[in-house]
């Protein structure tokens, strides 16, 4: 008797179970409708690439999502490469990246969109040169020096080169454990990218994204590179300023000042940075100039973009695109990404020429 | 249960006509006496300083000192028996020691996060503290639930094909031999899969709950297969010929006395199954995306998941990192909750409808 | 279903319900051989141009072998140590749990080991970044100081403990919970009359669980082994996670930071950023892995076929 009872009430309990569930939204979800206002702009926006976006765009897709109730934004962190291939693909109206667009991927593109590319550097973010060491809180380094210590040539805290940028500092003589990234990442290939053009033979392992010198330690993810510098003594590796914790950070010699690692610093990089050759006015590729002298100037930044196209076939979803990327790109989101993910907000000219391009967004 | 059937000493006979039934023994205490040394032992290293690896390590070596009193006094073969529990017990603890380590710091760091706001809140346009995990929490049962539609059916029919009507044909060798390969695919490869194959149909970019369904199938049916055919086996045959004497068709054999006598282990194949699954991120990342809000159809757009949120709050964490570690490590708790939950179901089940035997 | 309409012959016993039946199962079997057959037709289309990649066109600038190598070597490494110290304890904690611990403690450890399986990977990857690789520093620096002369162990001795042994503990752990569970229901399924048999004949605890359980629960055994492999095979994150890797290495040394990468790992830390025929060469990694399990399973099998006396059904 009881047992038939059980029979039909189990099954029946878990279906009351999974349909009370799926009967109620989240607590924090308005089904919406009632904030649209006459400039608001709805529907879905998918875009995929960089992780080292994701915490600035979490912020941006807060701000505009509350902008604009009836929207909703969708950003995958699968990579940059990924984003771009999803892009040129179609799978997705926008794709941040690490890199700009190579030429053989702006022509795919401009095939997908049947149109020109807009591709603009919204996420600027200072890479620090992190370290451990017990008894040292401060330390500068040359490029030099950096690239001879993560190619495995200085070895120990008290080299000589070490001590020729730290004459006041007590070096100890403990090894040293240059953390570098496992993972493939465009925090890598900017690190590398500096190393190469500024370290004066320092580092001879090119720009790459995979590390390409054997020894050393490597670690997952920025935070797996913060964790695994934090977690021993000697160690050095390179990640997210904003993401360094309370790990040391180095000042970077550029000219002949130390500079440190903060996002006012990064910011002044796009100022001196060159555009890159052959681009179209809406696809604001730069290079940025590593080798800089500026005085206040930190050359190691990520510059990371978001990639869009100029005309969509949809008017619903060319709205949505421009006016997405024309938040990114504003002050109010450029603020929000500084706060929440520590990133150098864009300044003056250079906004503004981003604005310009974003501008251009239109319906077929 | 063994307790009943192993020879006790009774300490108030006649010592000369114990002697004459078992032996000479080891007094009950001496497991005791030995294990608490050691521990003893080992516990004052730890203090004084000693690698806890180095403190286990003496604690096991001086476990030993029982099997080398018994071998002395009991002969080489209790004293054998005694050597295997020693190891057995010592494995338990070896494996206790991580399995706890890690249990213990899901649980103290995701209870702090738990409130009814981290249970109903979604992370949409949450950023920094608060927010919750609801959105994750629909998108792991809708998918998994699916995945448990979509392979438990395929999981049991197959191993009740492998069992009961293939007679170890070539077919059937063929299928066991696929499913042990399949439990080898590494659920990234599952999630690529997926995609390629939702591709073909819903073309580039595709998103959607249903695709990790499918994924976590691929990696769920093999599990469940070699399980329940495992249970399947071990049903005596003498069951199935007493049906069969009885005039019982085999189909109805199988539906009424294999499987209700198998269920218990079917039933904890099938928690396995899920639990095996449950905490999968790789395919899901590929295939069912992520976002911050809610989403309650499989068939359309991106869902978010536990494992995934968990990934990528620990990944991303933003600026401070406390608060978005702190939900990941409450999503991971989440998980186990849920778990723990379908085995209590689980046991249930088993406990209701189960024949009653010996067992 | 439909096929009550079937002609019924009086001679035959076949039934309806029997067909319906029988055709399910068949169907579910054929089900699985298509779904692994989609598989490999995807890895194996995928893969081919990938493994026919000029070196120039993938990011590793090498050719497919070359490339692989070293990973189908850090991958047997990692899964074959995280079996080899997973397999006893998950016997060893099965067997408590079944036939040593008091009944209510076992249902309740069981219990424990269930939840575990569950716990997602980043979990266990945090687990082994911040927990174990630490707590293993000084073993290392130990063995690399007395025990160095064995190739295993030769060091130099990492500094931050995130070592393929690291990595083949983590693996370990991960894998243990699916093993035990598996063990533990087939320990609990062996007669209870070949037990009490046993002890009734005078043997231990141990001797009956030889005689008795083991013989029993053989195949069960070997498919829990097999199961743990799988996982060990093709667990990414974690180890992805806890693994300091440098492209290209193959080494005994088990304690030094420079390993090699697992396939699975490495296709996790290079998907995001992989396009064009990178992709295809990662894809490929995925078809040798495949290849492995195959040929793993084939002869674990081989093995199980040799003897399976006791099992009920066959």
């Amino acid at each position: 008797m009881k047992r038939n009872h059980l029979r039909i009430a189990a099954p029946a309990a878990m279906l009351a179970l999974a349909l009370g569930l799926s009967a109620c939204g989240a607590a924090n979800e308005s089904d919406g409708g009632n904030a649209a206002s006459g400039d608001s702009v709805s529907g879905t926006l998918n875009g995929a690439g960089s992780t080292a976006q994701e915490a600035a765009v979490a912020a941006w897709k807060k701000e505009f999502q509350t902008a604009n109730p009836d929207s909703t934004v969708n950003y995958d962190p699968v990579g940059s490469g990924g984003g771009r291939e999803q892009f040129i693909a179609g799978g997705v109206a926008f794709a941040g990246s690490d890199a700009y667009l190579e030429d053989d991927e702006v022509t795919a593109a401009k095939e997908q969109c049947k149109s020109d590319v807009v591709e603009v550097p919204v996420y600027v973010s200072p890479i620090a040169v992190i370290f451990k060491l017990d008894g040292v809180d401060e330390l500068n380094l040359s490029p030099k020096t950096i690239g001879a210590i993560f190619e495995g040539e200085i070895t120990s805290w008290d080299d000589a080169a070490i001590k020729a940028d730290n004459p006041d500092a007590k070096l100890p003589g403990t090894k040293i454990t240059a953390v570098h990234r496992s993972d493939d990442s465009g925090t890598t290939k900017n690190f590398t990218d500096y190393l190469d053009k500024a370290s004066e033979g320092g580092w001879t392992g090119g720009v790459v994204e995979t590390w390409p010198v054997k020894g050393g330690e490597a670690a997952e993810g920025t935070s797996g590179v913060v964790a695994a510098v934090s977690g021993g003594n000697g160690t050095i590796g390179y990640a997210d300023e904003s993401q360094a914790g309370d790990l040391g950070r180095a000042k970077v010699k550029v000219g002949k000042d130390f500079t440190e690692p903060t996002p006012d610093a990064a910011a002044k990089v796009l100022d001196t940075a060159a555009p890159v050759d052959g681009r179209d006015a809406t696809d604001i590729a730069v290079d940025v100039d590593r080798k800089t002298t500026e005085a206040g100037v930190y050359p190691i930044v990520l510059v990371s973009y978001q990639v869009a196209c100029q005309t969509y076939g949809d008017k619903a979803k060319a709205e949505l695109v421009k006016s997405w990327l024309t938040y990114v790109a504003s002050e109010h989101g450029q603020a929000a990404a500084a706060s929440s993910a520590g990133s150098a907000p864009l300044s003056g000219d250079f906004a503004g020429k981003v604005q310009a391009a974003i501008e251009t967004i239109k319906a077929a | 249960m063994t307790n009943t059937l192993t020879p006790r000493s009774h300490g108030a006979g006649p010592v000369d006509v114990q002697h004459e039934l078992y032996g000479a023994q080891l007094p009950s205490w001496a497991a005791k006496a030995v294990l608490g040394t050691a521990v003893v032992v080992a516990g004052i290293l730890y203090l004084l300083g000693t690698n806890l690896v180095l403190a286990s390590l003496v604690v096991f070596v001086l476990g030993l000192a029982l099997p080398l009193w018994s071998l002395v006094v009991e002969g080489s073969r209790k004293a054998t028996d005694r050597l295997v529990t020693t190891l057995v017990t010592s494995a338990f603890a070896l494996a206790m020691f991580p399995l706890v380590s890690i249990l213990w710091t899901v649980i103290s760091k995701g209870t702090k996060v738990l409130s009814a706001e981290f249970f109903t809140y979604s992370m949409r346009n949450v950023v920094g503290e608060g927010g919750g995990i609801y959105q994750a929490l629909v998108g792991t049962l809708l998918i998994t639930g699916a995945a448990a539609v979509i392979s438990v059916p395929i999981g049991i029919f197959a191993a009740i094909y492998l069992v009961e009507y293939a007679d170890g044909n070539r077919l059937a060798r063929w299928i066991r031999f696929l499913v042990d390969v399949m439990t080898g695919i590494p659920s990234i490869v599952a999630g690529l899969f997926a995609y390629a194959l939702f591709v073909v149909f819903f073309g580039e970019g595709v998103r959607m709950g249903i695709g990790g369904s499918v994924a976590l199938s691929v990696l769920m049916i093999p599990v469940l297969v070699r399980s329940t055919e495992e249970m399947l086996k071990l049903v005596p045959n003498e069951l199935r010929e007493a049906a069969y004497a009885l005039g019982v068709p085999k189909w109805r054999t199988v539906a009424k006395v294999v499987l209700p006598t198998a269920l218990a282990g079917i039933v904890t194949g099938i928690t396995l199954a899920v639990a095996r699954v449950i905490g999968e991120t790789a395919p899901l990342l590929i295939i069912a995306g992520a976002t911050d809000s809610v989403n309650f159809n499989l068939f359309e757009g991106r869902m978010a998941t536990l494992p995934v949120f968990a990934y990528q709050s620990v990944r991303s964490p933003g600026v401070p990192p406390e608060f978005s570690i702190d939900r990941a490590w409450g999503a991971a708790l989440t998980l186990l909750l849920i778990v723990m939950l379908l085995n209590l179901i689980a046991r249930l089940v088993s406990y209701f409808f189960s024949p009653k035997g010996e067992r | 279903m439909t096929s009550t309409l079937a002609p019924r012959k009086r001679s035959t016993v076949v039934r309806a319900g029997d067909r319906v039946f029988a055709g399910l199962s068949t169907g579910a079997g054929l089900l699985i051989l298509l779904t692994l057959a989609g598989v490999a037709a995807f890895l194996t289309i995928e893969g081919i141009p990938g493994i026919l990649a000029n070196p120039d066109e993938v990011k590793s600038g090498q050719s497919f072998w070359p490339y692989v190598w070293p990973l189908v070597y850090g991958t047997l490494i990692a899964a074959t140590v995280a079996l080899i110290l997973a397999t006893p304890v998950a016997i060893g904690v099965a067997l408590y749990i079944s036939h040593y611990s008091p009944r209510r403690l076992g249902q309740s450890l069981g219990y424990l080991v269930d939840l575990l399986a569950a716990v997602p990977s980043v979990v266990y990857g945090l687990w082994g970044i911040q927990f174990l690789a630490p707590h293993m520093v000084p073993v290392y620096e130990w063995l690399d100081k007395h025990a160095g002369f064995i190739p295993f162990f030769a060091g130099p001795a990492s500094a931050t403990g995130r070592t393929i042994m690291t990595a083949c503990i983590v693996l370990a752990v991960m894998i243990l919970p699916i093993m035990t569970a598996i063990c533990r229901e087939i320990f609990l399924q062996t007669p209870r009359l070949h037990e009490e048999a046993a002890l009734a004949l005078g043997a231990t605890r141990w001797e009956m669980a030889r005689l008795a359980i083991f013989p029993y629960a053989r195949s069960g055994i070997v498919s829990a082994a097999m199961l743990g492999l799988g996982r060990a095979l093709g667990e990414t994150l974690a180890v992805a996670m806890v693994l300091s890797v440098t492209a290209g290495t193959v080494t005994a040394n088990l304690i030094s930071s420079t390993n090699p990468s697992t396939i699975a790992a490495n296709i996790a830390l290079s998907f995001g950023e992989a396009s064009g025929r990178t992709v295809n060469v990662l894809i490929a990694s995925g078809l040798v892995l495949f290849v492995i399990t195959f040929l793993v399973n084939f002869a674990a099998r081989a093995v199980v076929d040799r003897r399976k006396d006791f099992s009920g059904a066959n």
